[in-house]
């Protein structure tokens, strides 16, 4: 009973946090959950083109009268794969990397830092979209492989700074004077130590990766395939749902989804940072 | 940094081994070759990375002359093959000889797709306009960025405070995209603020470029919402980076000593608070320069505003190598003309830094 209390005490000292956290649970819910709940509404109603939100349409109508909610339920889940697979690839390659180059030192180390200046150089967007010409990405894993390809550097470079002031550290030195093993060093000493630094950046990974992919998507440069709020957005522009009144709900639905589960994944950030860092906590 | 390498040596040695060491060992130099070789490099990869790109120009020429002028196949082949001098048919390393070569001459080499017309022809016309409105948005956030942020630094923890970090953090989080489709769809077709259609395109139709007021004030019409744009994505992390910079700067010797010697509050915060805060600042102002011009694509592909973005992406859709690789160039050598500067900068700002 104590450690439930305390541990929703922990998740709502952060206001910002926690309504970050409950956005975001809100967003994979519907994604995941929701398709199940709610079918696709893929018929063409002619009399019913561009509805305002009604009982029967929560969120309108698109121009070809189909309900607009049923999209954006369906449309979530691939946005989010995207992103989270995307988030994972990058933050393994980074830290695997980057530790590697702090550890291993010498050519291994010029070599890993001059890939990464490298990578860093290239501009990304530009180079998406060129990628996105030479590679079908109807498939989302290689898609979330392409923008982790392109997202590690950064990271990589301060797990790297963090390893090796970590490894100088007294509890370090303790550990290694005991004869416990790179094994055990890297995973219970250093590793635990810049955990807060990877899971925020995880998060901030994903984000990009959602710029990144509906902003491919939009401009038509990733082949449409299913349902995807990229998608929605690019018919929704095509179509000339900006120009009127009526299809307001239309172009606004995706915008406004894609928006709100931005900011919820930014605020879930602030959150994770007061739990992982207890000299930030305001209260005990 | 860089006085080590203006200071002339005391004795002059003809022996060539000391001259190479002391270039080896020059700082400015060193970055320079580096800087070099990244072009190099980023150029070699693109090359190759273009050309394996399915489809090829002739091929989506040809789709494009049955889709829209009702060619037949063979009419439409014969007409693409005879528009471009196939030198797609050589093998690609020799294209990439040949390319580098030309490169080495100032040579970006001639659009597939408008027959005759030099990249660097087309480059140098939408390149201005892509400068010229991101520059403008660069320095308005960054100026804003930095007087609100100093604001929520004295003020912190008012509500003054607490609001704008929340406005800051939002709009920072928000794609830049959506917020411009957010302009238009709002500003521009709901409530009519904005007469968006006559706003496209870099100047309005039968305007003469030149150095006359109305010219002038119609590049800026036409500039404004991509500028709003530019301006609400970036001042966020300006406002929040300036917040975090300042409070350090409250808590140094020198400002109290300043307060302690009675100097008036004005000559404080402008000469001592601000300038001292804003210098880490600075830095990433030279760096973000080379990166909104290659994030430009999506905003004037939304507000058709004819710039280096657009100018990619039509390239991408017409597979016109030439021009996507010479677009690419000129964003990669911003990025990196961009960092370069950076550096420099701050060693001329920070005197701290430039005895190393």
């Amino acid at each position: 009973m104590t450690t439930l209390r305390s541990t929703w005490r922990m998740l709502t000292m952060n206001k910002v946090g926690f309504l970050g956290l409950l956005g975001v649970l809100f967003f994979v819910l519907m994604s995941f959950v929701g398709p199940y709940i709610v079918p696709l509404d893929t018929q063409t109603k002619v009399d019913k083109i561009y509805q305002p939100p009604s009982r029967e349409f929560w969120l309108g109508t698109d121009s070809e009268g189909r309900d607009i909610f049923s999209q954006i339920v369906h449309g979530g889940k691939e946005v989010l794969m995207v992103a989270f697979l995307a988030g994972i690839m990058s933050t393994g390659i980074a830290v695997t990397l980057g530790a590697l180059s702090a550890l291993a030192g010498g050519w291994i180390d010029a070599a890993i830092m001059g890939l990464a200046d490298i990578v860093l150089t290239i501009p990304h967007f530009p180079l998406l979209a060129v990628l996105a010409g030479l590679i079908k990405l109807e498939n989302y894993v290689l898609l979330a492989f392409i923008l982790a390809v392109l997202a590690w550097p950064s990271l990589a470079r301060a797990i790297r700074a963090q390893v090796l002031s970590l490894r100088e550290r007294d509890f370090v030195e303790a550990a290694r004077a005991l004869d416990l093993g790179t094994r055990h060093i890297i995973l219970r000493e250093i590793l635990p130590n810049m955990i807060s630094y990877i899971v925020i950046n995880l998060i901030f990974a994903m984000t990009s990766a959602i710029y990144a992919q509906v902003g491919l998507v939009f401009l038509g440069l990733v082949p449409f395939s299913g349902k995807n709020w990229g998608v929605m957005l690019s018919l929704a522009w095509t179509r000339g749902a900006i120009f009127y009144k009526n299809s307001l709900w239309y172009i606004m639905s995706p915008v406004a989804a894609i928006a709100l589960f931005q900011l919820s994944l930014v605020s879930l950030t602030r959150l994770l940072e007061e739990i992982f860092n207890p000299r930030l906590r305001t209260t005990v | 940094m860089t006085t080590t390498s203006l200071t002339r040596p005391k004795q002059r040695t003809l022996v060539p081994m000391y001259w190479i060491m002391r270039l080896a060992r020059n700082y400015l130099l060193r970055r320079i070759l580096i800087a070099f070789a990244k072009i190099v490099i980023v150029v070699t990869i693109t090359f190759f990375i273009v050309r394996l790109m399915p489809s090829n120009p002739v091929e989506t020429y040809i789709a494009e002359l049955m889709d829209q002028y009702g060619y037949s196949y063979e009419e439409a082949r014969d007409e693409a093959s005879a528009l471009f001098n196939l030198d797609l048919e050589q093998p690609l390393w020799e294209q990439y000889i040949q390319y580098m070569k030309n490169l080495a001459q100032g040579d970006l080499g001639t659009s597939y797709r408008s027959r005759g017309t030099k990249v660097s022809d087309l480059i140098a016309k939408f390149l201005p306009w892509t400068l010229f409105s991101v520059g403008t948005a660069l320095l308005i956030s960054f100026t804003l960025g930095i007087l609100l942020g100093m604001i929520m630094a004295y003020k912190r923890g008012s509500i003054l405070d607490h609001g704008l970090t929340s406005i800051a953090s939002i709009v920072s989080a928000i794609p830049n995209y959506l917020i411009a489709m957010m302009i238009l769809v709002f500003l521009g077709v709901q409530w009519k603020l904005f007469p968006i259609t006559k706003m496209r395109g870099a100047y309005s139709p039968g305007m003469k470029p030149g150095f006359t007021l109305a010219f002038i004030k119609d590049i800026f019409f036409h500039a404004t919402l991509p500028i709003i744009t530019y301006v609400l994505t970036t001042v966020g992390s300006w406002m929040l980076a300036m917040k975090s910079s300042t409070i350090s700067t409250l808590g140094e010797d020198y400002v109290t000593v300043a307060e302690a010697r009675g100097l008036p509050e004005r000559r404080i915060i402008t000469s001592y608070v601000g300038r001292n805060a804003s210098l880490p600042l600075i830095t990433q102002l030279a760096i973000s320069i080379g990166f909104v011009v290659g994030g430009s694509t999506l905003i004037e592909f939304i507000f058709v505003y004819q710039g280096i973005g657009q100018l990619l992406l039509n390239s991408i859709n017409a597979r016109d190598y030439p021009v996507m690789q010479g677009v690419f160039l000129i964003i990669t050598i911003a990025v990196i003309l961009a960092n370069f500067l950076a550096d420099f900068v701050y060693g001329w700002l920070d005197p701290r830094i430039r005895t190393q």
